[in-house]
């Protein structure tokens, strides 16, 4: 018998999930859960469970939509952000969560997300950031460091990595943040911030890959990469009492950007609203 | 042992990572033959830290019945 | 009564849809498809519908196949190469089973091509274009009113049989203005798709009954949760690695299409009754192909025109019928011989089929076809 909250959100019949040992995805795809299970029984912002939809591309983050017990849909590679568009304009009282990966939003979907962060469709888009493309065995993707081993890269990895929350941050987004695996609880707490948001947010979930970015690149087995991340990545509170130096080299986990733009589907609402009272005159 | 909470192993689902047992701080949990088991349960002190970070949900803590 | 009103062919394609029931549209600017796209911005919100303007082709189909899970009536429009980039998606409609129209207004190609110029170079792109084996319904209009009639039937289609229906125009059509008497509203036979509410215990959300190919449907987020993907999967929606279950799912999807063909296949024929010469053409080369018969017969020759209105799947059956009293088959087509290639498949070597294309972006005239049917008529004298 799994946990209660297992039981509730997630489809049992399809778990053990597949995904590696010590993989950083399941430790996430429970933050979500866990985030929707506090909305749903939040009595001051209180979400329907129905509202929620799944919406996943390619990858292996993108195998959670199957796993999680709400509406789901797995779509193709790099495209959830843009499947996620059409049912949020739809049916703008739903909560569509996207669940994607670092190359899915990056590297193929990256078009969608800068766009969608710029429309400020509402949407919540968390990104299962592993630094590596896993489902095909670990080639670097956008956010592979300069300089890592990955099986495209030989030789240490030329380019340049994206970070992602700043990525959504500069392409306009309302609310990006950072998030990852070591600091369970507040990522959570940040996920939920991003789903009650009414207009575009992106959570950057730096996940691990032991088996084969941690594998490449000496980084030890999944315990060691989340001391590693527990050392470097800093909740809100603990990296803003830190003097600059000590900031270097360490990474926020935390809200970088937040403001209140209007959101696209209501501004669309109005557009509707007007025409129809021109149509009535 | 004190809360009122009981540490649940889900065996099958269990890949043996060692996170939980890792990050317990409490060194109540351990690895053996690349499965969770309880060291020494006195010392759970409910937190849940080991539920909130097994990826595989094979570990988890349960309200004890009154 | 209704009024006769001055429309262009990529305006009717827009307001035919409405009439259908759509009301989201979701497309990226492509000559010569923009005033599809331009149509949609202005009337859609009139109607309480929904335009946006996505980043590229891809995310434009992706966020219809969106909108119409979520129980929207969904299209797109676009042409050649932004038909190209949305094939991956067209593929994920077709396994996924999410009904939706896509436009494609032929330009000429290949690559950017002569984008203003007319063409008929996408009819084989309808058909093999995304990857693996999937069904495909595609439609091609032959005049403004039938843009707008025909795509009715493109969203029934797609409707009754939960699958992306192609609506394959072609510059000439899309951009032509022509007098049209809209019909009435209220006699427009509209289909809705198969829903289906069953109590949340019954998860078989691609539960097909013995007998019948196409699942109802469930929308997303109206209070039953369930999965969809692109993946092959079983009757519950979740992905399976039985070759099995994935072998019966492709049949049943191709069977939609396959087993009902004589209710999605429709052909337009001219002085078919005793002609010994036909003309096969489709979209915009009909108008061409039409006054080619009308001069043939003005000179006493038996000539038709058999026009698939259906392209795909080609109504064999329909030209099958049609092979013991021809002589001869003439494909006219703007493109280098490519519904030639069915035409030959369906006539199997039975009669001489002709071929006259074009692939430099002017329009094949009555004049062009008239010499092609000459030369054919003097070979079949010299033998």
């Amino acid at each position: 018998m799994p946990s209660d909250l297992v039981h509730l959100y997630m489809r049992i019949d399809h778990l053990p999930q597949i995904w590696c040992p010590g993989c950083g995805n399941g430790v996430i795809m429970r933050d979500v859960a866990v985030a929707i299970d506090e909305l749903i029984h939040d009595e001051e912002n209180s979400i329907n469970r129905e509202d929620i939809v799944i919406v996943s591309g390619i990858g292996c983050s993108s195998r959670a939509a199957g796993y999680l017990d709400f509406n789901s849909i797995h779509t193709t590679h790099g495209r959830a952000i843009a499947f996620a568009s059409g049912i949020k304009m739809a049916n703008p009282k739903l909560h569509v969560i996207v669940l994607t990966g670092d190359g899915d939003c990056s590297a193929i979907g990256g078009n969608h997300l800068i766009h969608a962060a710029r429309r400020n469709l509402g949407l919540t888009v968390v990104c299962f950031n592993n630094d590596i493309y896993g489902m095909t065995g670990g080639q670097y993707s956008p956010t592979t460091p300069h300089g890592d081993r990955a099986t495209t890269a030989p030789y240490g990895n030329v380019d340049r990595p994206f970070d992602i929350a700043n990525l959504a941050s500069g392409a306009g987004a309302s609310f990006s943040a950072r998030g990852d695996v070591y600091h369970a609880r507040e990522t959570i707490d940040i996920i939920k911030q991003a789903i009650l948001h009414k207009g575009f947010s992106l959570v950057d979930v730096y996940s691990i890959c032991p088996t084969y970015y941690g594998r490449k690149n000496k980084k030890g087995d999944a315990v060691e990469m989340l001391k590693w991340q527990k050392e470097n990545l800093v909740p809100t509170a603990r990296y803003y009492s830190m003097s600059e130096g000590e900031r270097a080299n360490k990474k926020l986990i935390g809200i970088l950007s937040f403001n209140d733009y209007p959101e696209y589907t209501e501004e669309y609402a109005r557009i509707i609203a007007l025409c129809r009272k021109a149509k009535k005159k | 042992m004190y809360g009122r909470k009981k540490l649940v192993i889900e065996e099958k689902w269990c890949k043996g990572c060692g996170i939980c047992a890792a990050f317990c701080p409490k060194e109540v949990l351990e690895i053996r033959a690349e499965k969770v088991a309880v060291r020494d349960v006195e010392q759970c002190i409910s937190c849940g830290l080991c539920e909130l970070r097994c990826p595989d949900y094979a570990i988890y803590l349960v309200n004890m019945e009154e | 009564m209704s009024k006769t009103v001055l429309m262009q062919g990529n305006e009717a394609a827009v307001e035919g849809a409405i009439a259908a029931g759509m009301r989201f549209f979701a497309g990226y600017p492509i000559t010569p498809s923009t005033e599809i796209a331009e149509t949609c911005a202005l009337r859609l919100p009139q109607e309480g519908g929904k335009f946006i303007q996505m980043e590229d082709e891809i995310s434009s189909i992706a966020a219809v196949l969106g909108a119409s899970a979520a129980g929207m009536k969904a299209m797109t429009a676009t042409s050649g190469p932004g038909f190209s980039l949305m094939q991956e998606n067209l593929g994920y409609g077709a396994m996924a089973e999410i009904p939706c129209v896509i436009v494609d207004v032929q330009r000429s190609g290949p690559s950017t091509g002569l984008p203003t110029s007319p063409s008929q170079g996408d009819y084989m792109q309808a058909r093999w274009g995304t990857h693996g084996d999937h069904p495909v319904i595609a439609l091609s209009p032959a005049s403004v009113l039938e843009t707008y009639t025909l795509m009715i039937r493109a969203f029934n289609l797609a409707e009754k049989y939960r699958t992306p229906v192609i609506f394959l125009m072609d510059e000439i059509v899309g951009h032509m203005r022509e007098g049209v008497e809209l019909p009435d509203p209220g006699k427009l036979i509209i289909n809705q798709r198969k829903m289906s509410f069953h109590d949340g215990a019954n998860k078989q959300c691609y539960f097909v009954p013995e007998g019948e190919y196409v699942p109802a449907m469930k929308p997303f987020g109206q209070g039953e949760r369930y999965n969809i993907t692109g993946l092959a999967h079983d009757e519950s929606g979740f992905p399976v690695n039985s070759s099995e279950i994935a072998g019966r799912l492709v049949k049943r999807l191709l069977d939609k299409v396959e087993k009902n063909t004589d209710h999605i296949c429709r052909v337009e024929e001219i002085e078919m009754d005793d002609a010994e010469t036909a003309i096969v053409c489709f979209g915009g080369t009909t108008r061409a192909a039409r006054d080619a018969v009308n001069a043939a017969r003005a000179v006493g020759k038996k000539v038709g025109m058999f026009r698939p209105v259906t392209v795909w799947p080609f109504p064999e059956k329909q030209l099958r019928a049609r092979l013991p009293q021809l002589k001869r088959i003439l494909v006219v087509e703007h493109n280098h011989g490519q519904m030639l290639l069915e035409v030959q498949r369906c006539v199997g070597g039975a009669l001489p089929v002709g071929f006259l294309g074009r692939i430099d972006g002017t329009v094949i005239s009555p004049r062009d076809i008239l010499a092609r049917l000459g030369e054919m008529e003097g070979m079949h004298h010299a033998e």
